[in-house]
């Protein structure tokens, strides 16, 4: 089940959480919130269990994890047009390649009104760690 | 409640842990032969039988792929706890190119450190001697990338006779300074004085290696490439001087 990709992003956000403590000098945090940008289509439940597989393997102890959605949305920097992933119709195949590298969006995603690739993803990419609370 | 860093950047430590050299190629100016230059070497180092990876830091137009013939489209790195890159030639090979497919992927500077840092944060190479790294030209993101998050590091500046890169060259000379193993001088028709002191303002040896216009043939063919006076060149000088950088490491 872990054998996945998720495996690598829980390891990245507990390894920073592993750090911060050391650096703060905290034994451990209550509660961590982490997004999930729409777009890197997460695994939530495959990355909770990973993160709680991780923490226990690294020794971080952290009350709650809060996992939360992110809507990914983009604006077109040549007409201002903003639309969000979920207008558009991608194959499987490019939101598997999008799902390992989120900036692979940019060779298959075009502005639904000009059809410009020069355009900015507002919210939504990835993991993100939002915060942390002692 | 605290903000905390980019959690990749921690990450990115871990992924290179088992890596005992990473070596890049450099140069400020396009056209000199990085890519050949460092894929070349990563071949020869496999040859050697090293543990040798390669990453293609050039996100935007990746092109390491077409010296080693690998259609885009036609291998997937493997997913496992992230992603473990396929090996060619003996060669463990990561690139953009298995998620773009080749297609055009313009990314602006944030885009370009993200991807890179996504690449770096998900890729298990595994235990390597060497991570060769082939890197677009300029002085901008990926390279910036590179120095600020893969701090040890032993690189080769590329360029070859000409002063327009000889000049820019020297100018990267300046920043990277510390981390510089070598000095190639690529496509070689002549020896110029200024390659002959850039080296020695950097105590680096200078390698000189020759225009071999049989290597565009063996595009895409990596048994092709080992047979190419350019390929036994950087075999004997780079590859050697890298052999060497291990040793030294022991």
């Amino acid at each position: 089940m872990v054998g996945v990709h998720e495996w690598a992003l829980a390891e990245a956000v507990v390894l920073t959480l592993s750090q911060y403590l050391r650096e703060v000098g905290w034994s451990r945090v209550s509660r961590v919130v982490v997004s999930l940008g729409e777009l890197q289509a997460v695994d939530r439940e495959v990355f909770e269990f990973a993160l709680k597989e991780l923490t226990s393997l690294y020794g971080v102890e952290v009350g709650r994890f809060e996992v939360v959605d992110e809507e990914a949305s983009f604006e077109c920097r040549s007409c201002g047009f903003r639309w969000r992933l979920r207008d558009l119709n991608l194959p499987d195949e490019v939101r598997e390649s999008i799902h390992f590298l989120p900036e692979a969006a940019y060779a298959y995603v075009r502005c639904p009104r000009c059809g410009s690739a020069d355009f900015a993803l507002l919210s939504g990419r990835g993991v993100r760690l939002v915060g942390v609370e002692p | 409640m605290s903000v905390l860093r980019d959690p990749r950047l921690v990450a990115i430590g871990e992924r290179l842990r088992e890596v005992r050299a990473v070596v890049p190629f450099l140069s400020s100016k396009g056209g000199v032969g990085k890519t050949l230059v460092s894929v070349a070497t990563a071949l020869a180092l496999g040859r050697r039988g090293l543990r040798v990876g390669l990453l293609d830091l050039d996100v935007t137009n990746p092109t390491v792929h077409v010296v080693l013939g690998i259609r885009p489209g036609s291998l997937v790195p493997r997913e496992e706890y992230g992603v473990v890159p396929p090996e060619v030639s003996g060669v463990r090979v990561m690139s953009t190119v298995f998620y773009t497919l080749g297609r055009p992927a313009p990314l602006r500077g944030e885009g370009v450190s993200s991807a890179i840092r996504e690449l770096l944060s998900i890729t298990r190479w595994g235990p390597l001697d060497v991570l060769v790294v082939d890197t677009p030209p300029g002085m901008s993101d990926e390279l910036l990338e590179l120095l600020t998050y893969i701090r040890r590091f032993s690189s080769f500046l590329v360029t070859t006779p000409s002063r327009l890169s000889l000049d820019s060259t020297a100018r990267l000379a300046e920043l990277v300074a510390r981390r510089v193993a070598g000095v190639v001088l690529n496509m070689a028709w002549e020896v110029p004085e200024e390659a002959v002191r850039l080296a020695d303002r950097l105590s680096a040896p200078l390698y000189v290696l020759p225009y071999d216009s049989s290597v565009e043939v063996a595009l895409g063919s990596p048994e092709r490439l080992a047979e190419t006076r350019f390929a036994r060149a950087v075999d004997r000088y780079v590859a050697e001087h890298v052999v060497r950088l291990l040793q030294n490491r022991r």
